[in-house]
């Protein structure tokens, strides 16, 4: 049984089994004492008001799509990350160049009020 | 079959469930969020093609960044859950036309496949190659993938402070 997957195969297994047993044992062991505030959608100790399905802000999407970008720029700064000490100082200018390029995008964001919140 | 075939086909029963979710859910938030397991599931499947760079990439991104972004363009739209016309089916014909041309060149791509089967299966970490080709071979498109991201920034900022000012 040297199939390299195996160690994966087990954490699948067991993972399906702890979720399974968790759920289970709470359904099984766990007194039920229902009542209507218990009912009410949680919001943070608050009894909710109003719809839940409201139209968020356009700044949420602002936000996300910065976020995005970011993130983006995060994956490429990974690989460029494993070979830092092999490429030395060129590796360092090749990616300061490529950070320049995003913080001048970033100082407009921030100029621009993209990252104020009203 | 062994583990990693059956792993396989979990892989894939998650990912073509979720797909099949999203794309018969007739309430667009179940398709959003169904979204999240195809998303991961190709993630995986990523992962068994040994591809671990693409993999984190996909988690990264997609998992962490697009689907936010569906959600909240699914959640900023006005009234987006009162509208019922997601997902109708606008002509069969046409759909039925193109989902056959499109099985045809799938089966017909399967078939021309020569499938030549590795010798050996070698799980290397991709990474580091993947960081050589960006940083000496491909610097130019590398730096220029900056501009790119630089454009989305400015295009997004432009757009959505405009929305605002209205």
């Amino acid at each position: 049984m040297a199939d390299p997957y195996l160690a994966v195969a087990i954490l699948f297994f067991f993972a399906g089994i702890v979720v399974l047993a968790l759920l289970l044992i709470a359904e099984k062991v766990g007194p039920k004492k229902p009542s209507p505030v218990k009912g009410e959608p949680f919001e943070s100790g608050n009894s909710p008001k109003g719809d839940a399905r409201i139209r968020f802000p356009v700044k949420f999407y602002l936000i996300a799509m910065l976020f995005l970008i970011f993130d983006i720029e995060v994956v490429f700064l990974y690989p460029w990350a494993i070979l830092f000490r092999r490429l030395g100082i060129l590796g360092l200018v090749e990616m300061g160049i490529f950070l320049l390029i995003l913080v001048i995008g970033f100082i407009y964001a921030w100029r621009k009020g993209a990252l104020e919140w009203e | 079959m062994d583990i990693a075939t059956a792993l396989f086909y979990l892989v894939a029963i998650i990912t073509v469930g979720s797909a099949a979710v999203v794309a018969f859910s007739r309430n667009i938030i179940y398709s959003a969020f169904s979204l999240m397991g195809t998303f991961a599931g190709v993630a995986g499947i990523y992962v068994f093609l040994g591809a671990d760079f693409v993999a984190a990439v996909q988690l990264l991104i997609y998992v962490g960044g697009i689907l936010v972004l569906i959600l909240f363009a699914v959640m900023l739209t006005h009234r987006i859950t009162d509208v019922e016309i997601t997902n109708r089916a606008a002509g069969r014909i046409p759909a039925l036309l193109a989902i056959g041309i499109f099985i045809f060149l799938l089966v017909q791509t399967i078939r021309e496949t020569s499938w030549a089967k590795a010798k050996e299966i070698l799980y290397a970490p991709t990474t580091a190659r993947i960081g050589d080709l960006f940083l000496e071979n491909y610097l130019l498109p590398f730096e220029l993938a900056s501009l790119v991201l630089l454009a989305a920034l400015i295009g997004a900022v432009v757009l959505s402070r405009k929305e605002l000012r209205e």
